[in-house]
């Protein structure tokens, strides 16, 4: 249960530093079909890492990796250093979360009994509701606004409401480690962001280490602190958003060409598509309101 | 975000769970489901009482309950504890045995008509027993073993042919009905290449029955009871996790494969006692289930209450069987069965227009 781990020297500020989440030569498959080969990443801890790639490169199996959802081929998932195949199920849970893309809850099952469920790695059959367990089930309904909600069907939420239900309950289980499954999916643009603010404040209040697999590059380059683009079931580029996202690294992962120029709201990289239809020629001085001297 | 609204007042009484604690023993206290419970069993105990009172030689109701403690005169303590109590039991047993088992494949297909008597678990152990019954080979088992074994034979057989990459709902629901039949097929066949006599019996106990019951058949099956009913209990931790799908129930530290092959042969081996005691007393495994879930204002059917519904559908369905047309005793599966066709139906209409079939 020891989480001092004297191998992790490269936390710098973060206080108190989480345990730490580590993929080492990794190959996996589905079907017997190779999807991620030969794959080494460190997450940083107490941060936000968005993972980016076109369909099919291997982000969401990569993420069920990271969660022990998927065995690995080859090659080993650390968590402070001990393989996640040999830490017992309850403390791995503990640990880490997981939001698995598009979640379904059972009809009729409300907000209050879904988010408390988040919290059956903590219980025991002795020890099914705890003052813990209500607190931390509380907190949750309030960090996501749903305290109101609490006794409604989560059937009947609207999709952002539904999401953020389905995070109260990560959030529940306390985990120090979160890992989300394309948290934003099905979502309107004002959701989106409600959900990716969401997420930035469990990072920033709580020091969570977030992973997340994300479909919008420009969402990822505003709200992680580190992205990784993957194309073909390898990491093609890791790093900061200003490092990572380049208009030769979106060519190579997303075969798009495109322009880039700094966000205007938070400076990240703003990606800017061309297509068939917007060829070259066109300056990046032609759009308006977004230019160098931002 | 918006601004943390504060907190409301916790605990209002109603549908709403609240916390009971003596650490570092605590639970959740479900107002309506123990109110559900309570009433369900209550029910369930008038009707089994009532069912002593009833043959040839009349007791009164006062005098069940006394003779139930032994205590009355001689020959109705006989009469009720002898003759009557087995019939009773095993319907008590049975209504316990199918309803929980219902809710447990109910809970973990996520689908309410993956029932054991929907998806062939009942009828597979019914062409056991009546092979062993018109065939004449028993092999020095039991009956309870011959229907256990068919049962699990059949679930084994439906998992198998379900299997594509791990067994979903409605896979399962889709390949057990077609097994369903591929074993009532094969137990007519049997029925009508034996004798006269035999084709009587197999057919008598096919419908679900409990008349002529005996201690034996009780023995059997508080036995198995006793030992699948604490375990089914027991998960129902991770079948509440379960039931938010494979990788979040994962994710919250339940060991899934286990938990699943615990619940699933659990839930096959309550189903094999209840039908090798009784027959397969039809729709109580798909209907109570949902019953209990309604009348406790459930997301998913509360096992526990589901069993007690079962007792209460059994013994109340017995009675009927036995009372309704004067002179007549009728098998309970065929009022079960008639009680249950438009419970079916209406699921079968509810998951089309919710589009929630799997």
């Amino acid at each position: 249960m020891s989480t001092t781990d004297p191998r992790t020297p490269r936390t710098s500020e973060a206080p108190a530093p989480g345990p730490e989440l580590r993929a080492r030569d990794l190959h996996l498959a589905y079907d017997g079909r190779p999807v991620v080969e030969n794959l080494n990443l460190t997450v940083p801890t107490g941060r936000i890492t968005a993972i980016v790639g076109a369909n099919a490169c291997g982000k969401s199996t990569l993420l069920r990796a990271l969660a022990r959802l998927l065995a690995p081929r080859q090659g080993v998932v650390e968590l402070d250093g001990v393989a996640l195949r040999s830490v017992p199920t309850r403390e791995l849970a503990r640990k880490l979360g997981i939001l698995p893309q598009t979640p379904v809850a059972p009809e009729g099952l409300t907000v209050l009994d879904l988010v408390g469920r988040g919290r059956s790695p903590h219980q025991t059959w002795w020890r099914q509701w705890s003052a813990a367990d209500e607190e931390a089930v509380h907190a949750a309904l309030e960090a996501t606004s749903l305290t109101d909600l609490a006794e409604r069907p989560v059937d009947e939420l609207s999709g952002g409401q539904r999401q953020r239900a389905w995070i109260a309950m990560a959030v529940a289980q306390g985990t120090p480690i979160l890992l989300l499954d394309e948290p934003t999916t099905y979502l309107d643009l004002a959701h989106q962001i409600d959900v990716l603010d969401l997420i930035t404040d469990l990072n920033r209040r709580e020091g969570r280490t977030i992973v997340m697999v994300l479909h919008d590059l420009n969402q990822a380059c505003r709200y992680a602190d580190h992205v990784i683009a993957m194309k073909a079931g390898r990491i093609v580029a890791e790093g900061a958003p200003a490092d990572v996202v380049t208009e030769a690294t979106v060519e190579d992962v997303f075969d798009l060409r495109c322009r880039i120029t700094p966000d205007p709201v938070s400076g990240t990289p703003l990606v800017i598509p061309l297509g068939r239809h917007h060829h070259d020629g066109t300056s990046p001085a032609g759009q308006p309101g977004v230019s160098e001297k931002v | 975000m918006p601004s943390p609204v504060v907190a409301p007042p916790r605990a209002a009484l109603g549908n709403r769970p609240f916390r009971l604690a003596v650490p570092p023993v605590s639970g959740v206290l479900r107002p309506r489901l123990l109110l559900t419970g309570v009433g369900v069993a209550l029910g369930a105990f008038l009707l089994f009482c009532w069912g002593l009172t009833i043959g040839d030689y009349p007791v009164a109701f006062t005098d069940v309950i006394r003779a139930l403690w032994g205590s009355g005169d001689a020959g109705t303590v006989i009469v009720v504890q002898d003759l009557r109590l087995p019939r009773a039991l095993v319907g008590l047993l049975v209504g316990v045995a199918f309803g929980v088992s219902g809710a447990v494949f109910q809970t973990m297909t996520r689908n309410p008509l993956a029932s054991p008597d929907m998806i062939g678990l009942t009828e597979g152990a019914g062409t056991a027993v009546v092979a062993a019954v018109v065939l004449g080979w028993t092999g020095g088992l039991g009956l309870s073993t011959l229907g256990l074994l068919g049962a699990l034979a059949t679930a084994l057989l439906v998992y198998a042919l379900a299997w594509k990459g791990g067994a979903t709902g409605y896979r399962i629901i889709l390949v057990g009905i077609g097994v369903s039949w591929i074993c009532s097929s094969a137990t007519n066949f049997l029925v009508a290449r034996g004798n006269r006599f035999e084709a009587e019996a197999a057919l008598g106990w096919l419908v679900g029955n409990l008349n002529g019951r005996t201690w034996n058949q009780v023995d059997s099956l508080a036995i198995a009871l006793a030992v699948l009913l604490p375990i089914t209990l027991g998960m129902g931790r991770w079948m509440r996790t379960l039931m938010l799908g494979d990788d979040v129930a994962a994710g919250l530290g339940t060991p899934v494969q286990p938990v699943r092959l615990a619940l699933l042969l659990a839930g096959v081996g309550l189903v094999a006692f209840g039908t090798a005691a009784a027959g397969p007393v039809a729709f109580v495994a798909l209907a109570c289930p949902q019953i209990a879930q309604r009348l406790a204002g459930t997301s998913s059917p509360p096992p526990l209450v589901s069993g007690l519904t079962g007792a209460l559908v059994v013994l109340g369905s017995d009675l009927l069987a036995r009372e309704a047309i004067p002179g007549t005793e009728l098998p309970v599966g065929i009022v079960t069965g008639a009680l249950g066709a438009p419970v079916l139906l209406w699921l079968l209409i509810r998951a089309n227009r919710a589009g929630s079939g799997g």
